[in-house]
């Protein structure tokens, strides 16, 4: 949707770490579905519960493959993230899939209770997330559900950059992970430029692009426009690192302080309120081990409006050219605080 | 634990011990909800020693019946029929909301209180999880049953007619919900804080086939439990009038003891009055038999 054409792009750019090109555009919704079915083929214990917005988040293809295994219950959200949590006491592994907004918000109290404090493996899938939702409106816009969830004990939060990456995040979150997993993606059709040989570890962020000056972290969509961004930066001679934070909780700590440590600065770039989300995890971070000056690409604490998506991410601040413009800002700051 | 013979007898002299132990309890906690607790306790002995297939010395078997507390409140009653069933010894009911127990203020399923099935607390939630595990046993061709204990205030909690409506909807005939029907939540009466009759007639409507019994009574409960085997895929709710307190005169049906405890010089009295209704209650049973 961002890009000025639709043919495949190569990134020219001598600092990233791998050989980054846009294949297609893909709604990362169709990774995570791509991934549940794939997952379900290996794994019997996989139940997929229907909120009646099936095709909607991607889980269509499971229900092709799998009937058997899937469960419809309406639209009844509180019903159906407790339903998931007696699946899981009885052996099943289930994923219960929404738009965020509801998924996150509507059933927050049965996640809290029902499935988190029962530590029940559980997949919650939080569709439609992000500001990039366009024309429904504020209403279906999931701003805050990072910051409902991220506070919750021992829930993992995994959110992709792209449909490759949703795939395998729907792989890790049904077999490697134990416990609650919160996945997070969006319905617009977006880059697909994530290597296809690309480890996905949960709770490992990617350093996708070198740069000594700053590092824009980055988490979902929003990476591809750090990427862009970085290009933007670099000719005005600003070496931006660009980093991959595609599991929110638990953050790799570790590498928040080593960029903090080697670049000075940190931008936080992210779909989501700037409270409560990604720059907020790592802000609690750095204050902890090593506070340097950072920058908060987000919605800034108001709803969302109907839009196109494109016109969305460019009021509200969420497109390369602001990101590069936010970079600089921080970049003046770090200058003059050191 | 199957096939028992049903002796009435037997049965409330149990109750009689878990009513006991209900109040020595919450005594040594200080705080917690004694009258629905004391309400339950023949629901709960008619359960764990006569109608659930269980087996204490193996709290992880496989093929055991479930049993979801939905009205998380009224853990001791659980916590107490548990001890008295084998699941843990009964000195650990005297650290019933102490730091460190295993015995949580709500039930606490990471505490690994042997027999306890799930964390609750929060009202409105034990039937959505009771509904999901009635499934994952059908998915896997099992024939366990899943109990679930509803309060009647909570029924206001609209997740509640959510479950109701998939339970049904998905013909779990495994399922049982068991509503205390005692008539009074923490503001009064049910009827005056927000109406639920008619009660049987919403069950019904959505879907599920329903039993009103008098929960004090074990006969009449035996009688409705003999019947499950017959429901075919309609899950079953059991309406069981109970009454708050019950067996302790001077708090029954007194809605301000729904999350009060005992003091210590409280203690010697009702446990007096629960003796002189137990006396009661015997000479009844053996004038019937």
């Amino acid at each position: 949707m961002l890009r000025s054409t639709k043919a495949p792009t190569k990134m020219n750019d001598p600092d990233l770490c791998f050989t980054l090109s846009a294949r297609e555009d893909k709604p990362t919704k169709t990774g995570f579905g791509e991934g549940i079915a794939e997952a379900a083929a290996s794994e019997e214990r996989l139940v997929v519960l229907g909120a009646d917005i099936t095709a909607s988040v991607g889980l269509d293809l499971f229900l092709k493959r799998f009937p058997g295994r899937f469960i419809s219950l309406g639209i009844a959200e509180q019903n159906c993230a407790a339903v998931a949590a007696g699946l899981a006491l009885g052996g099943k592994i289930p994923v219960f899939s929404t738009y965020a907004a509801f998924a996150a918000h509507r059933a927050a109290d049965q996640i809290r209770i029902s499935i988190c404090y029962n530590h029940l493996h559980a997949i919650i899938g939080g569709a439609h997330a992000g500001i990039s939702v366009g024309p429904d409106g504020a209403t279906h816009q999931a701003l805050e559900d990072v910051a409902a969830m991220r506070a919750l004990p021992g829930i993992v939060i995994l959110s992709p950059c792209d449909a490759t990456q949703a795939r395998l995040a729907a792989i890790c979150a049904v077999s490697d992970l134990q416990g609650p997993v919160y996945v997070r993606f969006g319905r617009e059709a977006v880059p697909d430029f994530t290597p296809t040989d690309l480890p996905f570890v949960a709770g490992k962020g990617q350093v996708l692009r070198n740069g000594t000056d700053l590092t824009i972290m980055a988490t979902g969509h929003l990476v591809w426009e750090a990427l862009q961004a970085a290009g933007i930066l670099s000719q005005q001679n600003i070496s931006a690192r660009v980093v991959n934070i595609h599991t929110i909780k638990p953050l790799d700590e570790d590498l928040v302080k080593q960029c903090a440590l080697e670049t000075g600065a940190i931008l936080a770039a992210e779909e989501h309120q700037r409270t409560g989300g990604l720059g907020s995890a790592i802000a609690e971070t750095l204050a902890r081990l090593s506070p340097v000056p950072m920058a908060f690409t987000g919605m800034p604490d108001c709803f969302g409006e109907s839009g196109t998506a494109a016109e969305l991410m460019e009021k509200f601040g969420m497109t390369a050219p602001h990101i590069a413009n936010q970079a600089i800002q921080l970049y003046k700051r770090k200058s003059a605080f050191s | 634990m199957t096939q028992r013979i049903f002796n009435s007898a037997v049965l409330k002299e149990k109750a009689m011990q878990i009513r006991r132990d209900i109040l020595r309890s919450l005594v040594a906690a200080g705080s917690g909800h004694t009258g629905g607790s004391l309400g339950m306790a023949d629901v709960f002995t008619m359960l764990y020693f006569h109608v659930m297939n269980h087996r204490p010395e193996m709290p992880d078997w496989p093929d055991r019946d479930r049993l979801i507390l939905s009205a998380g409140h009224i853990a001791p009653v659980l916590y107490t029929t548990l001890a008295h069933a084998g699941y843990f010894p009964l000195d650990e009911l005297l650290t019933l909301r102490k730091a460190g127990s295993r015995l949580q203020g709500h039930p606490s399923r990471g505490s690994g209180l042997p027999g306890l099935e799930v964390s609750s607390g929060s009202l409105g939630q034990g039937l959505s999880v009771a509904t999901g595990l009635a499934l994952a046993a059908r998915i896997d061709g099992k024939t366990w049953r899943v109990y679930c204990i509803l309060g009647d205030g909570e029924l206001q909690e609209g997740s509640v007619w959510e479950a109701a409506m998939s339970a049904a909807h998905h013909r779990l005939g495994r399922l049982i919900a068991i509503i205390d029907r005692n008539r009074l939540q923490i503001d009064g009466n049910t009827e005056h804080v927000m109406r639920l009759e008619p009660l049987a007639e919403k069950w019904q409507a959505f879907g599920w086939k329903v039993y009103t019994v008098n929960g004090h009574d074990f006969s009449a409960m035996n009688q409705v439990f003999s019947q499950l085997d017959d429901c075919g895929d309609v899950p079953v709710v059991i309406i069981a009038n109970t009454l708050m307190g019950k067996g302790v005169g001077m708090i029954e049906n007194d809605y301000r003891w729904h999350g009060k405890a005992p003091g210590a010089g409280e203690l010697p009295h009702f446990l007096e009055s629960l003796e002189k209704s137990y006396a009661q209650v015997n000479q009844s049973t053996h004038e019937n038999e």
